[in-house]
């Protein structure tokens, strides 16, 4: 690479210059000259570009962060009363690399079920981790040092990051089909084609439910066949859960397509996070879980992630992981969170269905039954780049390019806005 | 680190395991990574039903963290532990700092803050002070915007995201560590993509600091290799070079073009002074070249378990800054996304209010103190009890460790005998010894220095 040769060659001309006592640096160049300028994050430059518009008008449905009916970002009653409690604390040590066993604990329940035989027996191992990225991250490394001969596939299309962290673990990467254009829902067939001809003993990547971006999921039906192919090629599930909650206001119902593997008897891995359903987003709480053959595997395992962790932050942040446990551990404050994630769950269904209402009054030419079908925080709106270049550069709406609004920043007062220039950039389709 | 004997076990497994945990008792922690990756069997086995991980062996308990781990489960009414780093109070109790009680009501109290992501380099503020505090608030580096500043998980995070940064957009490879160093140094960069190697530091006959050694190894590595620098208070030894050796390093790796990364664990911690124990840094930084530095307030402000720390690289010039900042970012984003909020918080509240600074310092030092007392004592008590030898790197190594010179035999028996816990390389934690407890530790340490072991 060219770049390579460029950097060495200036290092060898730097290691035979003269060397006198103290001399001043300033006459070398940088070792980061060639350093190329990154690339803004697709979805997190979104924001950034957002906040630097001066426009009173502007709406932002970009990053997925939830939003109240006012366009603000929500602390969880439940959470702050869980801070009051924690603050004061005189713990503040090391947590183990695992993380807080507590937090653990009851993150498992919500995953596997409250009376989960497999928590009885065991057979989880389960690690506090940096959110969901933290947690795909680990599994993508586990996943490296101990089935290195296997590959992972990832739907088309997925959350931006998934692909740059199995790309950073260097697990090597296929794809799946998954979305369906035409029908903006699944393309079940194309789906299970590609498990199918994948090699037997494969990893897949499954969103457990709101997929990111699409908001399409399977239907539990389509689960079971999904599960039951699984079985007959030996694959490996691994279940981002991001949204659980949040996707249908009612955590059991969001965790099904989790729970049918589990009876078909696969030994899958989840990863959990809390920065949506508990608000958390900043805190970087979550848990990565692999169910294993007894207790003594996960010994095993959770043994084995701990060593991945522990060369990479040591053992994770205490601060989340106390309000979750606060929070899950005290039914009163449980049942509060269970609420308070319903509201939200709710809100962005209401806002989904005045979307859709308010464009087929305005008269659209085009179908936008998928806006009620899709589930989550994202809306898959079928938007070409150049038309999301349009709502930004004439309207000042930033969403990410792919056509996703996240449907947690519509609100009753800009809903009407933002159907009137949606329209107004595909009325002509 | 003692567990059940596995190699007489009748399953394969288990003597694999015996078989490892053999070989990491014997201290050597370079090269863990590689032979970990090769204690497994078949990676094709498990299919058909049983679980694909089927074939991995136990990992050990982490050397370090393992301490505390054992020292728990002693049912010993008089046992002490001077294992993991953490600084305990007079009665043996951490310390939650007052300014951080203080940062903490003020936090909690304000209700406009909220819980969003960070940026992907996390707290804006937190990343400016961080830099002040390390490199001087008139640094030049700084007035001149060449500095880059994330913040990251603790002084770990500090050092994975610096060392995959370095894999990935530096010409050189590798780096060098010091013999001995934190034992979790070696993972990190070989995980991160590096190749490690050591240079001579520590001197056992002395127990002090073989300079020579150091400066041939430097001077024999090849031309932009890396090389990792404590800043103050060498961890596991205490050993730190004068400032008139740091010039003469300083020297040699400018002349070499071999690229400085900073690890600051115990800034404040080791002389009470701020300045003081940033000096090294800042003379690198002063004579105009490029750095990386890990910072880490896990010690400095107790905050341990909130994992807060900060990389930041020092280049040439803004331009460089700005493009070297978004590809830090690239490394960080599919790791964990950005950085955990509550931490860097209130680190921000303590360093931007001169009131909290002012009283942060005191604290800090009142810290530094006891543990320089710690030293004192256990080198009086040694003296007076006649102890064999020469005590007195003792009281001339720095910072939270003592490189006791016990091997780990003797090591072995400290804790059989005397339920006094420590790493196997007979490194011992100063913060974790009271007035109470010095003359335990003394009685020990005599004891196993005067059997004939």
């Amino acid at each position: 690479m060219a770049m390579a040769m460029r950097i060495r060659n200036a290092a060898s001309r730097r290691a035979m210059s003269p060397i006198s006592g103290d001399f001043s640096l300033r006459s070398m160049s940088s070792w980061w000259k060639n350093v190329e300028p990154a690339p803004k994050d697709p979805i997190l430059g979104v924001t950034e570009a957002f906040l630097a518009d001066p426009s009173p008008d502007k709406v932002n449905v970009g990053v997925g962060a939830y939003r109240d009916d006012n366009g603000k970002p929500v602390v969880l009653e439940c959470v702050r009363e869980a801070e009051r409690r924690i603050a004061g604390s005189s713990f503040m040590e090391y947590l183990p690399m695992g993380g807080s066993v507590k937090m653990v604990e009851e993150t498992l329940k919500l995953a596997y079920g409250d009376n989960s035989e497999f928590i009885k027996d065991k057979r989880i191992a389960a690690v506090q981790s940096l959110s969901g990225t933290g947690a795909c991250r680990l599994f993508a490394d586990f996943h490296k040092r101990f089935r290195p001969d296997s590959q992972i596939y990832i739907p088309v299309p997925t959350w931006s990051n998934h692909h740059n962290i199995w790309r950073d673990a260097q697990v090597t990467q296929k794809t799946y089909h998954y979305y369906h254009p035409e029908t903006k829902g699944l393309n079940f067939s194309g789906l299970m084609d590609d498990v199918k001809n994948a090699p037997e003993g494969s990893f897949f990547l499954l969103h457990a439910c709101a997929h990111n971006p699409t908001g399409v999921d399977p239907t539990e039906e389509q689960w079971r066949e999904i599960s039951q192919l699984f079985k007959a090629k030996n694959h490996f599930a691994f279940f981002d859960m991001a949204y659980q909650g949040f996707a249908s206001g009612d955590p059991a119902k969001d965790a099904k397509s989790i729970r049918i593997f589990l009876e078909d008897g696969h030994h899958i891995g989840i990863s959990q996070s809390y920065a949506k359903n508990m608000g958390l987003y900043g805190q970087r709480v979550g848990c990565l879980s692999v169910l294993c053959e007894d207790e003594k595997q996960a010994v095993t395992v959770k043994s084995q992630l701990q060593q991945l962790a522990r060369p990479m932050y040591s053992n994770p942040p205490l601060h989340g992981a106390q309000i979750v446990s606060t929070i899950l551990g005290d039914p009163e404050l449980k049942s509060l969170w269970l609420k308070e994630v319903k509201i939200m769950a709710d809100r962005i269904i209401g806002m989904r269905t005045t979307l859709r209402e308010s464009l087929e009054k305005l008269g659209s030419p085009l179908s936008w039954e998928h806006v009620t079908k899709q589930i989550g925080m994202f809306c898959y709106s079928g938007l070409t780049p150049e038309q999301v270049d349009r709502l930004t550069s004439e309207y000042h709406i930033y969403m990410t390019r792919n056509g996703r609004i996240s449907m947690a920043g519509v609100t009753t007062g800009n809903v009407g806005y933002l159907a009137n220039a949606i329209h107004e950039v595909t009325k002509s389709s | 680190m003692k567990t059940t004997d596995f190699s007489s076990s009748s399953s394969p497994s288990d003597r694999r395991i015996g078989a490892l945990l053999r070989h990491l008792n014997s201290g050597n922690e370079l090269g863990i990574a590689d032979r970990l990756s090769s204690v497994y069997a078949s990676p094709t086995s498990g299919v058909a039903g049983g679980s694909v991980f089927a074939h991995l062996v136990q990992a050990p308990e982490d050397p370090i963290l393992g301490v505390t781990v054992a020292y728990n489960k002693d049912p010993s009414p008089i046992k002490l532990n001077l294992g993991v780093g953490a600084y305990r109070t007079e009665e043996g109790k951490p310390l939650v700092l007052n300014v951080v009680r203080k940062a903490e009501q003020q936090l909690i109290n304000d209700k406009s803050r909220i819980k969003e992501y960070l940026p992907i380099a996390g707290l804006v503020e937190f990343n400016k002070l961080s830099a002040k505090l390390i490199l001087g608030a008139d640094s030049p580096a700084i007035r001149e915007n060449r500095i880059t500043t994330v913040e990251c998980l603790s002084g770990t995070g500090s050092l994975r995201v610096g060392g995959e940064f370095l894999a990935k957009h530096y010409h050189q490879k590798t780096i060098y560590i010091t013999q001995p160093t934190w034992g979790n140094h070696p993972k990190i960069f070989t995980l991160a993509g590096l190749t490690v190697k050591t240079y001579r530091y520590y001197d056992p006959s002395t127990r002090g600091l073989n300079f020579q050694g150091l400066m041939e190894d430097l001077g024999a590595a090849p031309p932009g290799a890396i090389v990792l620098l404590h800043a103050c208070a060498h961890n596991p030894t205490g050993v730190d070079p004068t400032i008139q050796q740091w010039e003469q390093i300083r020297q040699l790796m400018r002349s070499k073009g071999l690229m400085p990364f900073f690890d600051s664990a115990y800034q404040g911690f080791a002389s009470g002074s701020l300045d003081t124990d940033a000096k090294p840094i800042r003379m690198f930084v002063a004579d105009g070249g490029e750095c990386l530095v890990a910072q880490s307030y896990a010690k400095n402000m107790g905050l341990y378990g909130e994992r807060v720390g900060a990389l930041s690289i020092v280049c040439k010039s803004a331009d460089v800054a700005g493009k070297v900042e978004s590809q830090l970012k690239l490394v960080i984003r599919p790791m964990y996304s950005s950085p955990p909020i509550h931490g860097a918080s209130i680190v921000a509240v303590i360093l931007r209010d001169r009131n909290l600074f002012n009283e942060w310092t005191l604290e800090l030092k009142a810290m530094a103190d006891r543990i320089i007392s710690m030293r004192k004592q256990l080198f009086e008590a040694l003296r007076s009890r006649g102890t064999p030898g020469d005590w007195s790197h003792i009281i001339k190594q720095i910072g939270m460790f003592t490189f006791t010179g016990l091997n780990p035999a003797q090591v072995s028996f400290m804790t059989k005998e005397y339920h006094i816990y420590m790493t196997s390389d007979g490194r011992i934690s100063m913060a974790g010894l009271s007035s109470k407890t010095v003359p335990h530790l003394a009685d020990a340490i005599h004891a196993v220095v005067t059997k004939a072991l």
